[in-house]
């Protein structure tokens, strides 16, 4: 509780007072929306390095990365942002499902049990971000318990958020359905993959920092 | 065969959330689907996951978890009676289903209804 209150002070005070000099930016989602998929675009972008692996493989990043000093820019301002991309948020791990994707059993449970600590670290970095990028799959029911829960979350720590609809390149995907699940909250769709709606994206993002 | 049980919203209020939480859990883990009167806080929904992934194991692989609230469009006198009958008796608006997902498949949520999928469970003859 103590540290959430500092943190809501340091955010209020670095407002005010423009100290602020870095932007921890969390990506939070469920697995597999394309969260190191939109901060490996968004470190190319700015920096011509990637942050991290993607695979369809459930549960790729299982450890918080960071990538830092992403300057971005826009309309002749800059931003400094440190990227955290977090672990998929999940209320199930099943080694076997790994399994159905070649995985041999071992590494499987290997994955499976850093997934879960890897969830866990997620949770727990939640007290330590300035604004978050909530990632979903456009091609998803938007309704799952993993986006409530942590745009609940967010909302109780009252931390700025921008929903990031991503997989906007597939046909399945559809950017109104999410719009509608969550009208409280501005939503950016964007293929991370193809680099598209970035433009659009990188507007948003301001506008939630500033 | 699949257990459900009712949480009556009077036996989880003044509960610690940690021992909340530990009830739900315990409950779940002895494979009971579990119908809650009210909702959790976001809060407890992030500390049950977090506790859940600690207890993962080869025979409990973690919960399945969806809320419905089905609070309506209220104006500024209904906001405040509601607030107060709140304060009074507790927030009990929505449902909530918590249960293990060894048995539940699926819960898919709309914003007017839950559907539950079961595990098909085959029996040895």
């Amino acid at each position: 509780m103590i540290i959430k209150i500092t943190n809501f002070i340091n955010r209020v005070f670095s407002k005010l007072f423009g100290g602020r000099k870095k932007v921890r930016l969390g990506f939070y989602g469920p697995v597999n929306a394309g969260k190191t998929s939109l901060a490996n675009r968004i470190a190319k972008d700015w920096t011509g390095e990637e942050m991290g692996t993607v695979s369809k493989v459930p549960h790729e990043t299982r450890e918080i990365q960071i990538k830092e000093h992403v300057k971005i820019k826009r309309d002749g301002k800059e931003l400094e942002f440190n990227l955290v991309d977090t672990p998929g948020i999940a209320t199930k791990i099943d080694f076997e499902d790994f399994l159905k994707f070649g995985l041999k059993e071992k590494e499987a449970k290997k994955r499976a049990k850093e997934a879960t600590k890897g969830i866990i670290d997620a949770i727990k970095w939640l007290d330590d971000v300035d604004c978050v990028l909530v990632v979903m799959d456009g091609t998803e029911n938007p309704y799952s318990q993993v986006n409530i829960t942590v745009l609940g979350n967010l909302d109780a720590r009252k931390i700025p958020v921008l929903i990031v609809a991503n997989k906007m390149d597939l046909k399945r995907a559809k950017l109104k359905k999410i719009k509608a699940a969550f009208p409280q909250y501005k939503v950016a769709g964007v293929s991370a993959l193809k680099g598209k709606g970035m433009d659009d994206f990188y507007q948003e993002l301001f506008e939630l920092v500033r | 065969m699949v257990t459900f049980q009712f949480i009556p919203y009077f036996e989880l209020q003044g509960l610690e959330s940690n021992k909340k939480i530990n009830k739900l859990l315990k409950l779940v883990k002895e494979d009971k689907i579990l119908l809650l009167e009210g909702k959790l806080h976001p809060e407890e929904e992030a500390e049950l996951i977090r506790k859940t992934m600690n207890e993962i194991s080869r025979s409990f692989k973690g919960v399945e978890i969806s809320s419905l609230d089905y609070k309506k469009e209220e104006n500024l006198i209904e906001k405040l009676k509601s607030t107060f009958v709140n304060m009074l008796i507790g927030d009990r608006t929505g449902i909530s289903i918590i249960g293990p997902a060894n048995v539940i498949k699926e819960i898919k949520r709309n914003p007017n209804k839950i559907e539950l999928f079961t595990k098909e469970v085959r029996r040895k003859r």
